[in-house]
């Protein structure tokens, strides 16, 4: 395998770090705390419920997509703010959004994704806030899912991409 | 101060938790220049643990450190709103849902789960291989071959106008849509049901 690509700015990592800034300490604790929210907001607004999700496939509640549709609202307004009012980071950097490409996986594995949604009534976020609220059988359905993240990472060459 | 715990323990509507969810995008690009995504935590976890020399789990996942404190956090609010700000009455679960699971053979609609399904006590049968193993080796696998979840695409893609993420949130739903309606009563009468 000749392929050298830099691992972390690998577009399949939807995820990554832009920061030019090197969090430490208690600076990292800001994540602990906008996760925390989040996590509080998951299980308030029922979203970690199983049947939440069966209702919103059966399309027998607006519940999710109003949830899911007027988060998409609201990050497309913040992130039209962030670019045309040239917004910086508090460290004074450059915002960026890494762009991402498109691939065959957003398409099977986008599917594979979502039979597995349907089944555990939880996309990755969820997973952790139900953990967290006291549903620990859910560990041993985060554990497959790491099964299943190392799985692809160790066959990736083989799947069509 | 009542008024607004009163208010706090209530289960909270869609226009309140929606905004909440997105404003998460900026939070995190404002205070550190990072991009939203959960399921990448599943990657650091892996490279942090059984990286096992594959090219894909080779990276510095101390770099992507903070993404795995997000989810500690999520994990904290979870604990945080269950036991201090919890919904005084139980769940509303729309009727017709209530009546199509109840020919897939589930009774109890009073937690946020299934109690039939979501105890220890079927890890080992055939409902937890179905419900815990197979549902969440899809959603591993499935989330990092799409390169994100509904997190990452969804919302952080969708947001930043990204049409890739477009269609994988399009696949997200259709392959929900399909275990929902074909798949998943055969295979519920399989496990038991």
């Amino acid at each position: 395998m000749s392929k050298n690509i830099n691992q972390t700015e690998d577009p399949n990592c939807v995820a990554p770090n832009s920061s030019q800034t090197k969090d430490k300490g208690l600076a990292l604790l800001k994540y602990v705390l906008i996760g925390t929210v989040f996590g509080i907001v998951f299980v308030k607004a029922e979203i970690i419920s199983w049947f939440r999700i069966q209702e919103m496939f059966r399309f027998q509640s607006f519940h999710m997509y109003g949830v899911i549709g007027s988060a998409i609202v609201t990050g497309i307004i913040a992130i039209q703010l962030i670019k045309r009012l040239n917004i910086k980071t508090i460290h004074g950097e450059t915002i960026i959004i890494p762009t991402k490409e498109f691939k065959k996986g957003q398409v099977i594995g986008g599917f594979i994704f979502g039979l597995g949604w349907a089944i555990t009534g939880a996309c990755p976020g969820p997973l952790f806030a139900q953990i967290g609220s006291g549903y620990t059988v859910i560990l041993v359905t985060l554990i497959s899912a790491l099964a299943g993240t190392w799985l692809y990472g160790r066959f990736e060459k083989y799947f069509p991409n | 101060m009542n008024q607004f715990i009163e208010w706090v323990s209530q289960p909270w509507s869609w226009y309140v938790a929606g905004p909440m969810i997105g404003l998460t995008v900026p939070a995190l690009l404002i205070l550190g220049n990072k991009t939203f995504g959960i399921s990448s935590s599943l990657r650091h976890i892996c490279a942090a643990c059984v990286p096992a020399g594959i090219p894909f789990f080779t990276y510095n996942w101390k770099k992507e450190i903070w993404n795995l404190l997000f989810v500690l956090g999520t994990a904290i609010g979870g604990f945080i709103a269950m036991n201090f700000l919890a919904n005084p009455d139980t769940i509303v679960i729309s009727e017709a849902t209530q009546s199509d699971l109840r020919a897939l053979g589930i009774t109890n609609f009073s937690d946020l789960m299934p109690t039939e399904i979501f105890n220890w006590d079927t890890v080992l049968s055939g409902k937890g291989i179905l419900f815990f193993v197979i549902g969440g080796l899809l959603v591993g696998f499935g989330t990092r071959y799409a390169g994100g979840c509904t997190s990452g695409h969804a919302i952080m893609g969708i947001s930043s106008l990204q049409w890739p993420s477009l269609v994988a949130t399009i696949f997200f739903m259709l392959g929900g849509f399909f275990m929902t309606h074909v798949l998943l009563a055969p295979l519920m009468k399989l496990v038991g049901f």
